[in-house]
């Protein structure tokens, strides 16, 4: 019986669609609940987080003015690419502690979320975008449209379908993302990461920090050039904090507090309304 | 024209040849108490600490009346009757009659239109053409829009029953009084909601004339109540526990301390806050009614607008031609007193105000801008400015980046269609923006382009109840008009 060492994976962040570590060099150590696998996980840095929202501003023109169409097959692709990866993310939460039965629904939960979302695509802007009977000769309509760039604290509970619900609907419509990965079961984002390299997702789309939650969510909520900041946690403390920052540039703060993502009413169009804004244009009617 | 030479100058001379006859609206059926108390639960209560303020005409500077100052033990008053007629009455009748009563208060503003539309002027010194054809006729379709929402919120959000919130507090700005009420009050109550709703220190009275119109709509007690003061009231309204939805119309600054206030507690909010919109003027549009545009744009009801396109950007080829046409549109304008049916231009709100602008416009020459007004006469009396514009002035100018509420326009020029969107969007703000071309894939492509909740094309300034209105980035959150406004007062189950 030959014995081979494995390659053992350096889990890395993802900005601007490439892994690099963290600028500050900072590490957490991860152990599985036996201690027997050790991880080095990055803590990411107000710097790491900064550079993530210039790739998210940068992306958000090309992403937001595609068409609804490849969005929605960009998202679809998504899904498939999770579906092949299937056997990792089962190792990855049997590590974090689930049982093979948690992990297996947590997977299917997680791709059929993102179906879910790939679908509403192009759809979610027919359902609530309206001709406004106004009464004047003017044609008007309303539609919505993407906020810009999102930050995420996604849930702190779970590994891969919390961050799969909460980003879906936030890049259906074509916003831009940073998200801050669970700190406790930080090992299936990276994973993800991996999946949205391989599934056409453009560069800086969607970036996903590792770290410390109780250190960035200060960066987060307070940085200028972000619109919107969807925030899960049920800490009143961190929540007062999260919208007192959103203030200084009047992000959309979105909380989620306990929400158990694994319900089918986790779901739904008005989940990409949270980040979206109602534009109403006017024009006259005449000749 | 210089008659004398023999050749006629190429000078339009308005102010010889333009004069119009006065035409003032009459006052004589006008009445208003000359002492306001505060509105709770369904009676006209003074204060209990009995304090009291002035309101002015500001065309004249002259006292109109006296209305009373909420204190604390007020709003807890107005709150806790609010309270109770939520739970008690409103969150459980049958919505069609919800509807109905605010149906009443449709009409019943219809039927007074005159008698606001005349408060409305002299309170604000807004011209009474906008008071008359604009703020009220608005103001009962608003109410109109809404009440036919009460019996039919089940189709309003697919898939979602709808639950009113609960008391809503509700602060509204001095530009729009008796709009501004309707656009707060009207959707509040059809989505079941009960309201305190705080106008304006400078210009209270119509939201008092609507307080009359509650009761005499038999509205059941606490449903509405309308309380007065300044910003402490508004400070103690937003920090009162019993509140549930705070809706805010007002600059970005008290916005922002709204949001922090409320930071950890379960109160909803919706804010609309201040705006410098862009105005684009393409070679392609029809230039005319653009420069009509722009002076509705910028100059209805004085500046004194969140959504004015108070920055004007001209596209370089027409820049000359457009800027000669609004020079000479300018001229004749009219500025003076709010009552005459012929005056484009009245007066500005308050002393405050006028500061305020003064202050601007003395930065904007200090920065190197150039500036041109009519040599129209302001009367001697009251709050005046003359409609001003700058030239020579760039992004990084204060008068750019930063709203004046006045009529102080900034104009700067563009070559490309990428250039002017940067440009546009170079702002915090995001509330409105206008785009004049007669080519219409440049509309869609312009009008897509610009960050900001409602996009004139080949208009300025319109407004309907069934039309969503807020804005995008420090502009604030949450829609008032249309289905969308009703999001705000409503929790999705």
């Amino acid at each position: 019986m030959t014995s081979r060492a494995n390659i053992q994976k350096t889990y890395k962040l993802f900005i601007n669609g490439k892994f690099p570590r963290t600028e500050s060099g900072r590490y957490i150590e991860w152990k599985d609940a036996k201690e027997t696998t050790l991880v080095n996980i990055c803590r990411g840095s107000r710097k790491d987080f900064r550079e993530a929202v210039v790739a998210a501003r940068k992306a958000f023109g090309d992403w937001s003015g595609r068409t609804a169409y490849n969005r929605a097959q960009i998202l679809y692709r998504v899904g498939e690419m999770l579906e092949g990866r299937r056997d990792q993310f089962m190792a990855e939460l049997r590590l974090q502690g689930s049982t093979k039965r948690q992990a297996d629904k947590e997977i299917n939960s997680s791709i059929d979320r993102m179906i879910y979302y790939a679908g509403w695509a192009d759809k979610y802007s027919q359902l609530f975008s309206r001709v406004n009977p106004v009464a004047m000769p003017y044609y008007n309509f309303s539609v919505p449209e993407p906020t810009g760039v999102v930050a995420a604290v996604v849930p702190e509970d779970s590994s891969l379908l919390g961050l799969v619900s909460v980003i879906a609907p936030i890049i259906t419509s074509g916003n831009t993302v940073v998200a801050l990965a669970s700190e406790s079961f930080p090992l299936c984002s990276i994973t993800f990461a991996e999946v949205l390299h391989t599934s056409d997702v453009p560069a800086g789309v969607i970036n996903i920090l590792t770290g410390q939650r109780s250190e960035l969510i200060e960066h987060f909520s307070s940085h200028m050039d972000v619109n919107a900041i969807v925030f899960c946690g049920s800490d009143p403390e961190q929540q007062e904090l999260v919208q007192t920052n959103a203030a200084l540039n009047v992000k959309r703060p979105v909380f989620f507090r306990d929400q158990d993502w694994s319900d089918k009413k986790a779901q739904g169009p008005y989940h990409i309304l949270k980040t979206t804004e109602t534009k109403t244009t006017w024009h006259p009617i005449g000749v | 024209m210089n008659e004398s030479s023999g050749t006629p100058s190429k000078e339009l001379d308005f102010q010889t040849d333009w004069t119009y006859s006065p035409a003032p609206e009459s006052t004589d059926h006008i009445e208003f108490p000359e002492k306001n108390d505060l509105f709770i639960n369904g009676k006209f209560q003074p204060p209990v600490n009995g304090k009291y303020f002035e309101t002015l005409d500001p065309s004249n500077e002259e006292k109109l009346a006296d209305v009373a100052e909420a204190g604390q033990e007020d709003i807890a008053n107005a709150v806790a009757a609010a309270s109770k007629a939520y739970d008690k009455v409103w969150s459980k009748i049958d919505p069609a009659e919800r509807g109905k009563y605010i149906y009443r208060i449709a009409r019943q503003i219809q039927e007074r239109a005159r008698e606001f539309a005349v408060i409305e002027s002299m309170d604000g010194g807004k011209p009474i053409r906008e008071s008359r054809d604009v703020d009220i006729p608005l103001s009962a379709a608003h109410f109109f829009y809404y009440a036919g929402w009460a019996d039919k919120l089940d189709y309003a959000f697919p898939g979602r029953k709808t639950k009113p919130v609960g008391v809503a507090g509700q602060i509204i700005p001095w530009n729009f009084p008796l709009l501004m009420a309707a656009w707060k009050i009207a959707p509040a109550l059809a989505a079941g909601n009960t309201v305190v709703l705080k106008p304006a220190e400078s210009s209270p009275l119509t939201a008092m004339k609507l307080a009359e119109i509650i009761q005499e709509a038999d509205l059941p007690p606490g449903v509405v109540n309308i309380i007065n003061g300044g910003g402490e009231t508004g400070r103690a309204l937003v920090e009162h526990p019993d509140i549930d939805k705070i809706a805010f119309t007002g600059s970005t600054e008290v916005g922002k301390w709204i949001m922090k206030s409320v930071a950890g507690t379960p109160k909803k909010y919706s804010l609309e806050l201040g705006g410098k919109a862009a105005n684009i003027i393409f070679e392609d549009a029809p230039i005319d009614q653009a420069v009509e545009g722009i002076v509705n744009g910028i100059f209805f009801n004085q500046g004194h607008v969140c959504c004015a396109g108070s920055r004007l950007f001209v596209q370089e080829s027409v820049a000359e031609n457009v800027i000669s046409k609004l020079k000479d549109r300018m001229d004749t304008l009219i500025v003076g007193n709010p009552l005459d049916k012929n005056t484009d231009i009245g007066a500005i709100n308050s002393k405050t105000q006028l500061e305020r602008i003064k202050m601007y416009v003395d930065i904007g020459q200090k920065e190197g801008g150039q500036i041109f007004q009519p040599s129209c006469s302001l009367p001697e009396k009251g709050y005046w400015y003359a409609p001003t514009l700058f030239t020579d002035v760039s992004q990084s100018h204060r008068v750019v980046q930063e709203e004046i509420f006045g009529p102080v326009l900034a104009i700067q020029t563009f070559r490309t269609v990428d250039e002017v969107i940067a440009k546009a969007n170079n702002t915090p703000y995001g509330l409105s923006g206008g785009v004049w071309t007669d080519k219409g894939s440049k509309i869609f492509n312009v009008s897509r382009d610009i960050r900001a909740g409602v996009i004139w094309a080949n208009t300025f300034n319109k407004f309907d109840p069934s039309a969503p209105f807020g804005g995008y980035k420090e502009s604030g959150f949450g829609r008032e008009g249309g289905l969308e406004g009703l999001l705000p007062y409503v929790d999705l189950d």
